[in-house]
């Protein structure tokens, strides 16, 4: 157990009526970069949402470092889909990143701790170092997304959550983007990235979880997509979802 | 230029109770606009101001000050429109729409069935009567922003955070709710501060146009936001002394300051880009 990072047993989550995920069960080791994949409404957000704690699971557990993940906020950095962050403020890179090392307690200017020392190894470590001083919602989507992760980085996160890290971002940027997430990854970082990039999975991750409210398969992205998984991830079936309930996905008849 | 013209003014104690009044003012909202004008909060405002009215009218009923009525207003006000936007399922807008025209219908009828016309001024609510505050009222309005100021000093962060990454922040650990309540409140409390000077219609004004005119010329959030409570204070000035001398009403005055120093920096926003 020791070497495992995230555990998911029979994840069960549901949103109003709907069973998004369906007894979703892996366990990610340490040290790994793992790519989640799956279909618009396939549930990799609210797989990110559980892993973090933000939403409650009907069935089933998730630990994180062996605690459930309700109780472990703080361990884990997400950055959330770029739609959700609010790119209206002219934030410099320094001041996105001094924000994640933000805590509940009260700061007082000039009295505060400096934090410039963490902030600059931060965007020294994915790369940015020069664009300090930039303005983040002027930057293009790779860089914006290496800001966001030396901001999850200065929270002291050893697991990263990046949901739809390369959407919009283009080819020589996300493979900027794996490089710097390979040298945190070697650095003792555990790293999942929801794509809906397909090409190249076996090239950039160690791991690849197929989801599509249930998980179709885990493992070694060049063992995992046979055309049976890929069909289920991709194929027309949306009667497997008709009546579905908890255990009872794909043409089961149930738990 | 004459230095009689700008001090003459001064030598009246109203003037200077609403030079007090108009720095203080100038320097509240435009510092929370910052923040409101980039969450699109504008409406929010507006509707605070709206809503405030019926718990003025009680808190004049029952013989308490603004200041008094204003906090535990600011807290019923907040909350109710913080939870509406949270788990509304009409659209924040129609939901805010509707809280405020319903409080606002509430406050008129209660204005009229307790017939308040001596004590409490429609026309001074709706547009502000920054030249007939009391001492009690720069207390007051003094008192409110330091709250509001001081609130916004330590928990910039904080605030900053769920603004900018709200998914973000909450999986830090950070208590999201409480610390959106806690800007709900402090904007609650600087509008309702603000109302003696800039009146209800007005307030939004104040709140809006410097904070949206310094981001115009500054590089980034924070020289933005310092900047634009200079240009609160030159426009909530500018706007008395226009008051003073052409005999304009004081809110609308201060309004139409603000928006001329909107449109100067909206002519230079591309030649000038500051820290």
């Amino acid at each position: 157990m020791e070497n495992i990072s995230i555990v998911s047993d029979s994840c069960c989550v549901e949103l109003g009526n709907s069973l998004v995920l369906d007894e979703v069960s892996f366990s990610v080791n340490k040290n790994s970069l793992i790519a989640v994949v799956g279909p618009n409404g396939g549930g990799k957000t609210t797989l990110f949402n559980a892993i973090t704690g933000l939403i409650p699971l009907t069935n089933g557990s998730i630990k994180i470092n062996g605690i459930d993940a309700e109780k472990g906020k703080g361990n884990i950095g997400y950055v959330p889909q770029n739609e959700n962050l609010n790119w209206n403020f002219p934030l410099t890179a320094r001041q996105v990143v001094n924000l994640g090392i933000t805590k509940n307690k009260p700061t007082i200017p000039f009295f505060s701790k400096n934090n410039n020392g963490i902030i600059e190894n931060c965007l020294n470590d994915v790369g940015l170092y020069e664009k300090i001083d930039d303005r983040v919602d002027e930057m293009s989507g790779g860089q914006k997304q290496r800001v966001l992760l030396a901001k999850i980085l200065a929270q002291g996160a050893n697991i990263l959550l990046l949901d739809e890290a390369f959407s919009g971002v283009d080819i020589g940027s996300q493979i900027s983007l794996i490089e710097v997430l390979r040298k945190l990854k070697d650095s003792g970082k555990t790293i999942m990235i929801a794509t809906h990039d397909i090409n190249n999975i076996s090239d950039r991750f160690d791991e690849v979880l197929c989801l599509n409210r249930h998980c179709c398969a885990y493992g070694d992205p060049l063992k995992v997509f046979t055309q049976e998984v890929l069909s289920e991830l991709y194929g027309t079936h949306s009667s497997m979802f008709k009546n579905h309930q908890i255990g009872n996905h794909g043409n089961k008849d149930g738990p | 230029m004459d230095l009689n013209l700008l001090l003459e003014p001064f030598s009246y104690s109203f003037m200077v109770r609403s030079l007090f009044i108009s720095i203080l003012v100038g320097i509240t909202l435009p510092l929370i606009g910052s923040f409101v004008i980039n969450r699109n909060l504008g409406f929010m405002g507006d509707a605070i101001a709206h809503a405030s009215l019926p718990i003025l009218v009680i808190g004049s009923v029952i013989g308490i000050s603004i200041f008094l009525s204003a906090i535990p207003a600011a807290i019923i006000i907040a909350i109710t429109l913080g939870y509406i936007i949270r788990r509304s399922t009409v659209g924040e807008d129609t939901a805010i729409g509707i809280i405020f025209s319903t409080f606002f219908a509430i406050g008129i009828i209660l204005l009229k069935h307790f017939n308040l016309a001596t004590t409490l001024n429609i026309e001074d609510i709706l547009f502000g009567q920054i030249l007939g505050v009391s001492n009690s009222d720069v207390i007051s309005t003094l008192a409110l922003s330091l709250i509001s100021i001081f609130t916004i000093i330590i928990f910039y962060k904080q605030i900053l955070y769920l603004s900018f990454d709200p998914i973000g922040a909450e999986v830090t650990g950070l208590n999201t709710k409480f610390f959106d309540n806690i800007f709900l409140i402090i904007l609650s409390i600087s509008v309702i501060g603000a109302l003696q000077s800039v009146g209800i219609i007005l307030v939004l004004s104040m709140l809006i146009t410097p904070a949206a005119a310094s981001k115009l010329v500054m590089k980034n959030f924070l020289s933005a936001m310092m900047l634009s409570t200079i240009f609160g204070v030159i426009a909530s000035i500018t706007g008395l002394y226009f008051s003073y001398y052409i005999n304009l009403p004081s809110g609308p005055a201060m309004a139409l300051s603000s928006t001329v120093i909107f449109i100067i920096c909206w002519i230079f926003r591309r030649s000038v880009r500051l820290v």
